[in-house]
């Protein structure tokens, strides 16, 4: 393998980090991205439900409020997600790289009247401030650092699930388990739902897979494995002939977007995970 | 059964709170309402809540009789504005605590997704209705709110129990009190994998 030479250290400081990630969290709640207002769009032509084509109409509506006004597209601001590359030619200057993210957490949900949903699993009080956020850390070369903002919505996470199925269980055993889990959401996650599909590696690899899969650009097709890529049109063909439709209310477009990614397992093991999004499929991101 | 979902403005049924027996025996699944008056928003811990202070026997902290909840948490109020964004949480996780919310003289409830064969018995028996609202559309939801007051369980924050006054808030009747259920029958309509 060639070597890649490091590049000269760049100090970043803790505050513009803190900074970014406030602005990515408010960024991503009030504007809904381009690639998923025309996911919208192309659905609302493909909608034979009068119902269905009316609550696309009013989701579509919505977001061109949102962003106007400034307001969150859904009052169910999410979970803090963040994926974040860090470059190994980084050095973090000010303060520690973990809290500078958390007080950006803390600043975008406070100032920008996004909701905080977070609470202790047991007493159910609120923590107060949306944090802990959740922090998925690569190390990669350079001397950038790449943030990806995730709100996550607890409806579709809720809906989410992740199996360990067996070698024997091949191909129909996954399409399977993705579409027994879609149907049985219903309306729950707030369809139509991008459904991001992990396979393989360990439980929370694949786990983790399913989550970065939501992070593609709606409806843009795996374009590492072929295999992929068919699966991925095949099954939102399935998954809309469910008829869950519109907000669950029945129609046409139960999906808009399936999106797979995948990674060798253990030769015992075939981990699936589905982890399902919401129609305010919101993320943002910038390279500091 | 009639499967056709009616969604044209002319069908639009204007109902105001509190509920009657009346109001809820005429409705049915699949009418397109709007709705107008006061309701509570309460969620999962101000369910949790409610439901162990009636197995208590102590006092409710609000009148349910004739009640509508709406499953729901506001994003926090903007300078200027009477509410932040709102709209409904998904519904099944309050099944367990509303029979007997509905005993107490609880009438409507507005949510997002199918509800348990329980919740959707003692519907029937207590002649209420639940409503479906859209999820994901809060901003434009918030404008349906006229005001809002805290009423109680103010420590749980955005979960704490709000009074909203709404003017034409539009819904879907997703249960009534004939068994009719709007989810149920969408997907029977509208299904078609093998």
């Amino acid at each position: 393998m060639k070597e890649k030479t490091s590049l000269p250290l760049r100090r970043i400081r803790a505050e513009n980090i803190t900074k970014a990630v406030k602005k990515l969290f408010i960024d991503a709640n009030t504007r809904l991205g381009r690639d998923v207002v025309a996911a919208l769009r192309a659905g609302l032509k493909n909608e034979q439900s009068q119902l269905g084509r009316q609550v696309l109409e009013k989701i579509i509506e919505n977001a061109a409020i949102a962003s106007k006004a400034s307001m969150p597209l859904c009052q169910d601001t999410g979970l803090a997600v963040l994926f974040i590359e860090l470059g190994q030619d980084v050095r973090v200057t000010g303060g520690d790289f973990s809290r500078a993210v958390e007080e950006g957490v803390r600043q975008a949900y406070d100032d920008g009247c996004l909701r905080k949903s977070l609470c202790d699993p047991l007493t159910r009080m609120n923590t107060g401030d949306n944090t802990p956020a959740i922090m998925h850390i690569d190390i990669v070369p350079g001397n950038q650092i790449k943030i990806i903002a995730l709100p996550k919505g607890g409806g579709s996470e809720n809906m989410s699930r992740a199996v360990m199925l067996t070698p024997a269980a091949g191909m129909d055993g996954i399409r399977d388990f993705i579409l027994q889990t879609v149907e049985q959401a219903g309306a729950n996650p707030c369809p139509p739902v991008i459904v991001g599909v992990g396979i393989g590696g360990s439980l929370e690899a694949a786990c983790l897979l399913a989550k970065k899969a939501l992070l593609r650009p709606v409806g843009r097709k795996n374009k590492k494995d072929r295999r992929l890529a068919e699966m991925e049109a095949k099954l939102l063909e399935d998954i809309n002939d469910l008829g869950i439709g519109p907000a669950g209310m029945g129609g046409r477009v139960t999906a808009l977007a399936v999106h797979t990614e995948m990674m060798p397992c253990h030769i015992a093991s075939l981990p699936v995970a589905v982890n399902l999004q919401c129609h305010a499929a919101r993320h943002a991101e910038v390279v500091l | 059964m009639n499967d056709m979902l009616p969604a044209h403005e002319e069908n639009l049924i204007r109902v105001e709170t509190p509920l009657t027996d009346g109001v809820c025996t005429s409705l049915r699944a699949g009418d397109m309402v709007l709705l107008s008056g006061d309701i509570y928003t309460a969620r999962d811990a101000a369910h949790r809540r409610m439901y162990d202070t009636v197995r208590k026997g102590l006092p409710l902290p609000v009148d349910l009789k004739g009640a509508t909840i709406f499953y729901a948490a506001p994003a926090p109020t903007p300078v200027g504005k009477v509410i932040g964004s709102i709209g409904p949480t998904t519904s099944y996780r309050m099944d367990a605590f509303t029979p007997v919310l509905l005993e107490y003289g609880l009438k409507g409830m507005i949510g997002k997704g199918n509800r348990s064969p329980e919740v959707i018995e003692a519907i029937k028996q207590y002649r209420a209705v639940y409503f479906a609202a859209i999820g994901g559309i809060a901003a434009l939801t918030a404008r349906t709110v006229k005001k809002m007051e805290l009423v109680a369980y103010k420590e749980l924050g955005p979960e704490a129990i709000r009074k909203l006054t709404v003017s034409d808030m539009p819904l879907v009747v997703a249960n009534d009190t004939r068994g009719g259920d709007l989810y149920a029958r969408a997907q029977h309509k509208w299904r078609i994998l093998v």
